[in-house]
């Protein structure tokens, strides 16, 4: 199945979040995927505070299972997180359980004003009540849980996705 | 024979010692501490990960920071800290080391770091756990006799790594009471497994062990000849309390001949970094104007204590 362009779907996600941009908008990306997005939102949109990228690994609900795998990087937040209106950032929208992670995550660096989260894929599959605002493009059919969607970054910056079968 | 301190899937289940330790996961550990060190400037200093794991702190020898830095990593990673102050508990009444542990393990412990004057005592409690089927409760030694102090090892190596950045090229020296000090062999260990090309001891003959060089280091018995072009000096306490008979003159005469100076610290590199695992005798091993000093990193050491005792218990507790 064809995959849409991952960096027209950057503009078109750009754009729908413009009309709803205030004053204390800021971005947080999840690593890495949704951090890569951010800073290119950040461009598109030309916000003043530059972006913040969390990593949710200290926050997943499966660590009592699975541990802590792969190299966790420290949280890169900024800003002041106290009455921002945040909009998290991720590539793809799956379960939720990363979006829920992160919202802890971010509320222990203070209480913002709001979180809108925004996304570039939403490939169905949810576990948890977990919406986004504003979502480039949404699969018509769920992935199955064998397949694996995620951002790619090439070395000069563009963007492309793609599909895993694990 | 499997090596104690790790799963039959070669992952950190217990922390004994760095003796052995494989070399991926001494270095897994300093990796995964660096994101812990941002949990501090944090609004709420705190990360989900141990949530509901109990931990107990026993500590049969006198103990601060080891103690406090333990416990302030357990409390950031949400676990629940119970310190037992052991000289008030039933060991005073005469129960046996491994009677208090089984008691324990009845309230349904998740984890215990150790401290003891007996070296091997850790590694006591971890056989014990192992032959009764209860190998799913961590172990940390938090430094035990004359052996091994592993974490003050760790973040030893986590802050030279955060100022030298690389361990190939580097001269260290570790200088003073080596004969006591578990510290220096934990450091010595982890210095021979990052391949840190040249280490130092220095101190008086009665301090330091016989047949150290064995453990691939060069002793010296002159302090200047010995610090000069260090990139990194470990300053050890002179741990009196361990001292049996005649080994020392005075503490004025051995801060005469060993105590580092801003003199003797000239000889070392200019860059030289200086560390001490604390507590300081000020005067006696380490002079002020050294301990305050810009090249001194005695305090960060302690900051970075933190992080790597929250990777380690990380790492042992989610597998």
């Amino acid at each position: 199945m064809p995959f849409p362009d991952a960096e027209s779907l950057c503009q078109h996600l750009a754009e729908q979040i413009r009309p709803n941009l205030q004053p204390n908008t800021v971005l947080i990306g999840i690593r890495t995927g949704g951090e890569w997005l951010a800073r290119r939102l950040h461009t598109l949109l030309g916000l003043k505070e530059p972006p913040g990228a969390i990593d949710i690994s200290f926050y997943r609900d499966d660590y009592g299972a699975r541990g802590l795998h792969g190299s966790p990087q420290r949280a890169d937040i900024p800003f002041s997180i106290e009455d921002a209106a945040v909009i998290l950032v991720d590539d793809v929208l799956y379960t939720g359980r990363t979006t829920r992670a992160a919202l802890n995550e971010i509320f222990d660096f203070g209480r913002p004003s709001s979180v809108e989260l925004a996304v570039l894929v939403d490939r169905g599959g949810r576990e948890l009540p977990i919406a986004a605002r504003y979502c480039a493009h949404t699969l018509p059919d769920p992935l199955p849980a064998s397949q694996n969607l995620q951002l790619e970054q090439t070395e000069d910056g563009g963007l492309s996705l793609r599909l895993i079968n694990a | 024979m499997r090596n104690p301190q790790l799963n039959r899937h070669g992952e950190l289940q217990h922390l004994l010692t760095l003796d052995g330790l494989p070399r991926d996961i001494l270095i897994g550990i300093l990796d995964h501490a660096a994101p812990f060190t941002e949990v501090a400037e944090r609004e709420v200093k705190k990360l989900p990960l141990l949530r509901g794991k109990s931990i107990f702190n026993l500590f049969f020898e006198n103990s601060t920071r080891t103690r406090t830095t333990f416990e302030i990593a357990a409390k950031r990673l949400t676990a629940d800290v119970v310190n037992l102050n052991v000289s008030t508990s039933s060991t005073a009444k005469g129960e046996s080391l491994l009677d208090t542990i089984d008691n324990l393990c009845a309230m349904h412990a998740d984890m215990f770091v150790v401290r003891h004057a007996a070296s091997g005592a850790p590694v006591l409690i971890t056989q014990h756990l192992q032959a009764t089927g209860r190998d799913h409760i961590h172990v940390i030694n938090a430094g035990d006799g004359r052996h091994a102090h592993p974490t003050q090892g760790l973040l030893d190596m986590y802050t030279i790594r955060h100022y030298k950045h690389d361990f190939s090229n580097l001269v260290v020296a570790i200088v003073g009471d080596v004969l006591h000090s578990r510290v220096a062999r934990s450091q010595i260990a982890a210095l021979a497994t990052l391949g840190v090309p040249e280490v130092r001891v220095i101190g008086p003959k009665t301090l330091l062990p016989t047949a150290i060089e064995t453990m691939g280091v060069r002793t010296f018995n002159d302090m200047r000849e010995g610090l000069r072009g260090v990139d990194v000096v470990m300053m050890l306490r002179l741990q009196n309390e361990r001292m049996a008979g005649a080994l020392l003159p005075t503490p004025q005469e051995y801060y005469k001949v060993w105590g580092l100076t801003p003199e003797k610290l000239a000889l070392a590199r200019p860059d030289a970094i200086v560390m001490h695992p604390g507590p300081l005798n000020r005067g006696i091993e380490i002079d002020s104007a050294v301990a305050d000093g810009a090249q001194a990193v005695i305090l960060p050491q302690v900051t970075f204590g933190i992080a790597v005792r929250m990777a380690v218990m990380s790492m042992l507790a989610g597998q």
